[in-house]
């Protein structure tokens, strides 16, 4: 049965082609109508919807009229900076939240009559930081960087960028990275820490645990075994709690006018562009389902126990 | 029997870890109704375009005003009433949507349930703030009772499949087999069987999603797709702020605080009774 759950998940995030491909299209069937009518389309809906799903596949995702150029030129643009900028915020929170959560979930085992103080402090912060609205905790810490570190407030380079020297370019770049980053990977933390810490929890009061204990394995090992077995569930929630990272990528974005896909879709929006916004949510669906894919993949690396066996 | 039930409600109603989020939402809810009665002015009107105009904090506007002389501590009030309510009507929509579509999956099995759980995949791989994007590009400005609705309409996946699940391995269980077996039509089953046992999960997950839709909410007023000025949100209110944070932070700080402390006391009630249903 666990091998048959297993399969069917893999097999889900298997197949998204099909999957995002008719969301775009549930989308686009609303936006082809208005579309229709501005620029005077009189064909049917369902072969409006199968000529753009077919000028999608072979690489044509239409004009963008908020930029005035192609979207995929838009796109092209943008994407590698919203994934830089995603990508290291991932893998930063993804480090503080499994550290300070095994740290944190060891404890709370340990102190479960005691009520440990430094776990319960560190659990108050991680609420509250989880509990801020994105956009204003970004809101925040702009404020904080602008006025006491001198930081940038947005953009992803400085006006006079092209004159700088090659060294100076590399700081410049990361300066105005710092901001967003860091509120992209202090939410995320927070988030993760959260799952992390119950994760290990539940992992050593498992019975492998016990048995470790009773041979005379030192703590330390012990604590490393446990926290591998803990990862996992980590994983999953970092593949579920995509898209919702990618939203957060997108206010993030906006507060910091970073030029990524966020930015470029409010754009969109302001301007109706269509095409733009249609390509954003199809692009957007393919980076979660490559994200789940991704989950999947790193799970069964760490933990064996989730291999599909061929059975 | 019933003698432990009560006890282990009365344990978790005592737990200062239910007691004090629970005291500060209905402490929220309060203000919001009383919003009228505790506002020193009125939401939406200018006070003085002229001499009362972007005031910081002081003792007459605690909050300080906006950029028409508005008085910010007041639309914070009346704020409360908008993004508490845009949030509590969108989850009661996404619960009964999630509950129903999730019910009918387990009950009806086999094709029916493939379909739906399938597509509830594909709905799901959509990130949400994109969807909401997208429908606003087309829609916006929304009135509030489509901003609702839209809201409500695009939360309901997850819930759906937790209650799949969770009926699922119900319908398995003894108590409702002997039910069955006796003849109890599957209206009544769901009625007096099986929704009472889903209680526990629906209220974790109502708190939960009350909490992130306030954000959420915010957000998209933030962005200027949500609650649309003059109406006070907690968002809209920081929209007006958008790119003064330098200079009139106030409109920042307090909306967001507000919202801060909303979802705080939401989140950590709602860990408080999972960890009490299933810790």
């Amino acid at each position: 049965m666990f091998v048959a759950a297993t399969f069917a998940f893999v097999l889900l995030h298997f197949a998204p082609g099909d999957a995002y491909s008719s969301i775009g299209g549930g989308m686009t069937d609303e936006i082809r109508a208005t579309l229709r009518a501005q620029r005077g389309y009189d064909l049917p809906l369902a072969r409006q919807y199968v000529r753009w799903l077919l000028a999608l596949a072979s690489g044509d995702w239409g004009w963008s009229t908020s930029q005035q150029r192609w979207v995929s030129d838009v796109i092209a643009e943008a994407i590698p900076r919203t994934l830089v900028l995603m990508s290291l915020a991932l893998c930063a929170s993804l480090a503080l939240g499994m550290g300070i959560g095994a740290w944190q979930g060891a404890r709370a085992e340990r102190h479960v009559a005691a009520r440990d103080t430094a776990d319960r402090a560190v659990s108050v912060v991680t609420l509250f930081v989880y509990s801020m609205p994105q956009f204003w905790l970004a809101l925040a810490l702009m404020f904080c960087g602008v006025r006491w570190f001198g930081l940038p407030s947005g953009g992803a380079v400085d006006d006079l960028h092209d004159r700088l020297s090659a060294a100076d370019r590399l700081v410049d770049r990361l300066r105005h990275l710092l901001l967003p980053w860091l509120s992209l990977t202090l939410a995320g933390a927070a988030l993760f820490t959260r799952f992390q810490r119950s994760a290990m929890r539940d992992a050593i009061r498992e019975p492998f645990v016990r048995a470790a204990r009773a041979k005379g394995s030192r703590e330390r090992d012990i604590r490393f075994q446990a926290w591998r077995t803990a990862l996992s569930p980590v994983i999953t929630i970092a593949g579920l709690f995509f898209p919702a990272l990618l939203g957060g990528a997108v206010f993030v974005e906006i507060v910091y006018a970073w030029p990524g896909i966020g930015s470029a879709v409010l754009k969109g929006v302001d301007y109706r562009d269509y095409d733009l916004v249609a390509a954003v949510v199809v692009i957007g669906s393919a980076m979660t389902a490559a994200g789940s894919f991704l989950a999947d993949l790193t799970r069964e690396l760490v933990d064996p126990r989730n291999r599909l066996e061929h059975s | 029997m019933t003698s432990e039930v009560t006890l282990s409600r009365q344990r978790t109603l005592n737990a200062p870890a239910t007691l004090l989020p629970m005291l500060l939402i209905v402490a929220l809810a309060g203000i919001a109704i009383a919003a009228p009665v505790l506002a020193p002015y009125a939401p939406n009107t200018p006070l003085d375009i002229v001499a009362s105009k972007s005031l910081p904090p002081s003792r007459i506007h605690w909050f300080g005003t906006d950029n028409i002389s508005r008085d910010v501590f007041s639309r914070v009030l009346f704020g409360a009433r908008v993004s508490l309510s845009v949030a509590a009507a969108s989850v009661a929509l996404s619960l009964a949507v999630g509950t129903s579509v999730g019910a009918v999956a387990a009950f009806a099995g086999g094709v029916w349930d493939a379909v739906l759980m399938r597509t509830i995949d594909v709905l799901l791989s959509i990130p949400r703030v994109l969807l909401l994007l997208a429908i606003s590009a087309i829609a916006a400005p929304l009135p509030l009772v489509a901003l609702i609705a839209l809201i409500g309409l695009t939360g309901w996946f997850d819930v759906a499949r937790l209650v799949r699940g969770e009926v699922q391995s119900l319908l398995t269980r003894d108590f409702i087999l002997a039910a069955r077996a006796s003849g109890v039509r599957d209206s009544r089953l769901l009625r007096k069987h099986i929704v009472p046992h889903l209680l526990p999960t629906l209220a974790v997950s109502a708190t939960l999603g009350i909490a992130s839709t306030i954000a959420l909410e915010a957000g998209l007023s933030y962005l200027g797709l949500g609650v649309q000025n003059p109406t006070a949100s907690w968002g809209s209110i920081i929209q007006l702020g958008k790119g003064l944070i330098d200079t009139q932070w106030w409109l920042t700080l307090f909306p967001g605080l507000a919202a801060l402390t909303a979802v705080l006391a939401c989140n950590a009630l709602g860990d408080a009774l999972r960890d009490h249903y299933a810790p």
